[in-house]
This record gives C-alpha cells, structure tokens and sequence, in this order.
C-alpha cells in the first residue's frame, strides 16, 4: 500500500513536470511573446509569493492541517511596514527585520491555537483570516503607502546580471533547498509525513506533535512575511487589501501539486511544478487574449481533476479488480 | 446494591440531559451576546431598537442566515461547501437575466429557477464530492473558481440595474408583512423547515452520524454517500435561493455579487456553535450567528468603533467562540468520564 502510494506520488510529480513541458512548448509554439525572456521575467516576479508561501504550507498540509491566514499575514505586514515607514523609519534592513518578526509572531498566534488549545486548523486560520486583515484595515485604513525610494522597487525586481531573470528566484531556490532538505532528508521530515498518516502514531514513536506543528505555524508566518515585503517593493505600494485572496492560489497550487488534504502524502517538487505551472499557464493564457474569466475556469478545473482524477482512477482499478477475482476474504478487502 | 445496578439507566438519562443542556447553553451563549451587544449599543443611540432599525437588522441577516442553514447542513456531515458565494452570484445574475430577456416573468418561476440553478451546481459539488470520494474542500474550492468564472463570463462586464427588473420583484425587497421584512421571511421559511427535517427526519438524524464518525455510519447501514449528496445538493439549493433574494434586495447586479462571502458564512456556522470536524450544532445556532455577525457590523459605527475595526472584529469573534466550543467540548467529555467510572 505504501509502495502503490509512493509510485502514485512519484507518477503525478512526473505528470505535472510533462504537463509544464507540455504548456512551455506548445504556448511558446502558438503564442506570440511566450518564447521571449521578458515573459519568463514576468511570470517569475508573478509566481515568487506564491513560491514562498507554498514552501512552508506544503509542510503544514503534509501534517494534516491548513493555514488559510497566509495572505492576511501578507497583508499585515505591508501596512505595517508602510505605517513604521510613514513614521521615519527609512532603513530597509530595519523594516525586513521588523516585517520577518512579525509575521512569525503572527504565525505563532495560529500555532498556539491550534496545538496548546487544541482546534481545528481550518477554524483557527478562517479566524486570523478575518482578524489580521482587519488589522491591516486598522493600521492603514485605504490609505497606500507608496512614497518608497525607487532603488528599493529596482533593487527588489532587479535581474541577475547578464541574465533576464529577477535575482529574488536565488532566494526561493535557496528556501527551496532548505524546507526540502527538511521535509526529504530529515527525521523531522519523516515525523511530518508520520503525524499526517496518523498523529497518534507519531506521538508514540516519540515525535513532539505539537511543538513541531508550532514551529511550523511559525514558518509560514514569517514566509508570508518576506513575500509581503516583496510585494510591497515590487509594486511600490503597501495597502491593507495586498495579496487578498492569494490564500486560494497558495491552496490550489499545493493541491495540484500533489499534496494531500488528508496530509502524509506530497512532495515539495511536485508543488514548485505545480506553482511554475499554473503562473506559466495564467500568463501565457493572457498572452493569447484568453479573457481572465476563462483562466480562472481553468485553475478550478485543474484544482478538481487533480483530486477527482486519481481517486476516480482508484476507485475504478479497484472495482475492476474485485470483478476479476471474485472471492477474496474480507480481511484484504 | 441496587441503586448501583440502577445506575447505568440514570447515568444514560443523566448525559443525555447533559449533552442537550450543553447544545442549550451553546446556542444560549449566542442569544446572551446578541443581547448584550444590542443593549450597549443601544444606550450608545436608542435609534438602534426602533422598528425600523430591527428591520434593516433582519434584512441584513437574511441572506446570509439562509447561506449559513445551507452551510450547517454540509458541515454537520464533516464538509464544507466553500462555492457558496460563486452559486450565490451566479444565481443573482440569473435572475437579473431572466427579467432582462423576459421582462413579464412571473416572480415565482424566477424563484423556482434560481433554486434549480443553485441545486444543480450542488449536484456538481455533491456528485463529485460523493462519487470520487473525494475531500470537499478541495472540490468546492475548485468549483468556487469555476461558477465564478462562468459568472464572469456570461456576465462580461455588464451591469444589471433596477431598472430592468420588475418594480413587483423589486418592492419583495423592501415589503413587510406585520412589519417584519418579506425577505426575513423567506430565511425564517427555510429555518423551520431545515431545522425540523434535522430533527424529526431519520434522515436528517442521519447526517449527524455521518458527521460523527463516517466510517461507524457507513457500518450501521447509512447510505452516506446518497446523504452527502443530498447534502451538498442542499446547500446548493439554498445559495441559489440567496442569489434571488439578493437580487430582489439590492436590484444591482454584476458578476462579484456575493464574492468571497464563504467566509462569512462559515464564520457564521463556526460563531453559531457547529463544530466544523462534523457532528454537532444545529441549523438554529447557525442562523443565530448570521444575526450576531450581522449585527456586529451595523453596531460597531453606532458605538463610535471605525469601520475598519468590523473584519478584526469578525475574526476575533470566530476565535473566541472555537475556542468556547473547544472548552465546552472537553468539560463534556470530562464530566461523561467521571459518570462511566462508577458504573
């Protein structure tokens, strides 16, 4: 059974990866601009918040639960950082730092909630969803800061030199190694996989359940975070409505990417995939004067056949089976 | 001696007596801060309480309250239908279609539509939910995009104004009967009649076994598959019924009509004390959350608290009463333990 699931999640990590091939050569065939680096410059600088926050929630999934406050936390920290700018505090370092904490901090809320009181993930962060973009409401109100030195918004969507390709996708690649080396390489990361199979079990094998969900909570936060901080200087522009909405993108982008709801089965290169494909799709789509409307069709479409497709493919190999050989004990049922 | 004997029948009367006083207290908690918000905000501006002021509350509750029936249905049976803003704002613009192409409807055949339209987008959500057995979340966050883009779509920017519906259909979102809102009506309608199948109906009993423990159901014979998607048809059905009666309250319609409204409604489910892993709380607590929610948002400018505090209100608000079902659920659970050991 583990061995079926694990060739299941090697098979659809290899779909998506044929899948993203497939969308680059045929979008670069019949659309005109998909070939160019200015459209890999675009769709980079588009899909690296959704990158950041799809690292750590891969992991929080993988354990069973869900931190739907990812782009409230995005939000918050952009007004805040906006608020301590408009009050003198002009030394980005600083106002990094600043953002990074508090978006830990805030993540911290959602661990302790969900692993000292024991609630439901879902519940909580549909809780902090509301009350850290209220906040950011509060902080800002529908005033935008966006008086920031121009550096700062070249800095932040500068290219690698000699290349096209914004220097930031080093960032991600970096994080990238590190919560892959974790989820992949580590004890800790074999302990994520155990407590989303069966938390119980975990407990017994010794594994701390709670302080490493914590932790994990913590991890998101200070992700959305450093996405906020890159929203901000990417646009020039910290508003309480940043990033609203981007939960579902991060959501749907770790759902296709193989994750499970359930938690205990995915892989973190299925997710990247699935982040770089649904960004290439979006904006080569657009390219093609696919109206918005129709793209948003097709990311619900593929977010369903994602969950439909394996489990119907399941369930049918199974029925096909039970035909074939009639009398099984029911033990192996 | 005997009195032990006696005792597992009185600990079975006992519980059960607990367990309804607990459900009591829960929905009793919500009534208890209705009042006490109502009552300051009051002494803040006594033009609170007139009656027109009870009737603008109503009305504001109204569409959200019959989303949050609908919601409490799929919860109850451990899911969540999250595409009930996208069916809501598909439905609304239906209906402001159909008037538009033909301007002579009759209003209830608008209706009966709308309710169609809605449940058949629950046939979608519950078909896929109960046929690949798969997790609602993931679904119904998949057609949350889908009904909105064909909303989108179909509606390509265009505007529906008062103007093109019917002043009849039109004049239901204001009128009152006895003074109470037409439309809170409606939501009452679907309350009693939710609440009683809930209750009265095996099959409503059903759904709370599902919630309960899937697995144990499908044991003791439940159909759960068929249920859930009934459930999930439901649910459907009354967001459909919500898109006409937004229609007929705002009479403005373009395709972001009850856009990222899920949210609010299963805040208002989780306010409303229905445990969201299924199970537990009943249609009349939901409904009682869509009030409270509602009249947090029109309370706080009255008693001087800036807009911008509602959402951070909204939130906390969902907090805190997760938590209080969390903590009411342990002492339960504490409190049984303690009876079975003498047994």
């Amino acid at each position: 059974m583990v061995e079926r699931m694990r060739s299941l999640a090697g098979s659809w990590d290899a779909a998506l990866l044929v899948a993203l091939v497939l969308v680059v050569v045929v979008g670069a065939m019949s659309v005109e601009g998909v070939a160019s680096p200015r459209f890999w410059r675009f769709v980079t600088l588009e899909v690296i918040p959704i990158a950041l926050i799809a690292l750590p929630m891969t992991l929080v999934v993988i354990t069973g639960e869900i931190d739907l406050s990812v782009a409230s936390i995005l939000g918050l920290t952009c007004t805040v950082m906006g608020q301590l700018w408009l009050w003198g505090i002009t030394s980005l370092p600083v106002l990094v730092l600043v953002a990074l904490l508090l978006g830990a901090l805030l993540g911290a809320v959602n661990g302790v909630f969900v692993t000292a009181f024991g609630l439901p993930s879902l519940a909580v962060t549909i809780g902090t969803l509301a009350l850290y973009r209220g906040l950011a409401y509060v902080v800002l109100g529908d005033r935008a800061v966006a008086d920031y030195p121009p550096e700062w918004t070249t800095g932040a969507i500068a290219a690698i030199p000699g290349l096209t390709i914004p220097w930031m996708i080093l960032v991600v690649g970096a994080l990238t190694l590190v919560f892959g080396l974790v989820l992949h390489a580590t004890p800790i990361g074999r302990g994520l996989y155990a407590m989303g199979n069966n938390a119980e079990a975990a407990r017994f094998t010794g594994i701390s359940v709670a302080r490493t969900k914590f932790w994990l909570f913590v991890a998101t936060g200070a992700m959305s975070a450093l996405a906020g901080v890159f929203w901000t200087l990417r646009y020039a522009s910290a508003r309480a409505d940043n990033g609203n909405g981007l939960e579902l993108a991060v959501v749907a982008a770790v759902l296709l990417g193989g994750v499970s709801i359930f938690g205990g089965r995915g892989r973190l290169l299925g997710v990247l995939a699935a982040v770089v494909l649904l960004g290439t799709l979006r904006n080569a789509l657009q390219l093609a004067y696919v109206p918005a409307n129709t793209l948003t069709i097709i990311t619900g479409s593929l977010l369903i056949v994602s969950v439909v497709g394996p489990n119907a493919a399941g369930l049918l190999r199974a029925r096909w089976r039970r035909r074939r050989a009639p009398i099984t004990p029911l033990h192996q049922e | 001696m005997t009195a032990v004997r006696a005792a597992p029948a009185t600990d079975a009367g006992a519980s059960a007596g607990l367990v309804h006083r607990v459900l009591v207290v829960r929905e009793l908690g919500i009534v208890v801060a209705l009042v006490l918000l109502v009552a300051v905000t009051v002494l803040v501006n006594p033009r609170f309480l007139t009656a027109q002021g009870i009737k603008d509350l109503l009305l504001g509750s109204t569409i959200l309250a019959v989303l949050a029936v609908g919601q409490s249905i799929v919860v109850i049976t451990r899911n969540v239908d999250l595409s009930v803003g996208s069916v809501l704002g598909l439905s609304a613009f239906a209906t402001g279609s159909l008037f538009v192409a033909n301007p002579g409807l009759p209003v209830p055949v608008v209706f009966v539509l709308g309710v169609l339209l809605g449940a058949a987008c629950g046939v979608v959500n519950g078909g896929l939910i109960a046929a690949a057995r798969v997790p609602a979340l993931v679904v119904t966050l998949g057609t949350l995009y889908v009904f909105r883009g064909l909303d989108y779509t179909w509606a390509t920017g265009r505007q529906i104004n008062a103007a093109d519906m019917p002043p009849g259909f039109l004049r239901l979102g204001s009128a009152t009967v006895l003074g109470v809102p037409v439309l809170a009506l409606f939501a009452v309608v679907v309350l009693a009649g939710a609440g009683y199948y809930l209750r009265g109906y095996r099959s409503g009993r059903e759904l709370y076994a599902i919630g309960s423990s899937p697995a144990a159901a499908r044991l003791a014979g439940i159909p759960v598959g068929k249920r859930v998607f009934a459930a999930f048809v439901a649910s459907g059905a009354l967001a459909g019924l919500a898109g006409v009666l937004y229609a007929a309250r705002f009479g403005t319609l373009d395709a972001n009509a009850g856009n990222g409204f899920e949210l609010n409604v299963v805040a208002a489910v989780v306010v409303g004390g229905v445990a969201i892993f299924g199970g537990s709380g009943s249609v009349y607590g939901a409904a009682l959350g869509a009030v409270l929610l509602t009249t947090i948002s029109s309370a706080l400018p009255v008693l001087g608290v800036g807009p911008f505090w509602q959402r951070a209100a909204v939130g906390a608000l969902i907090l805190a009463a997760i938590g209080l079902d969390r903590a009411l659920a342990v002492r339960l659970a504490r409190s049984l333990r303690g009876r079975s050991s003498h047994g």
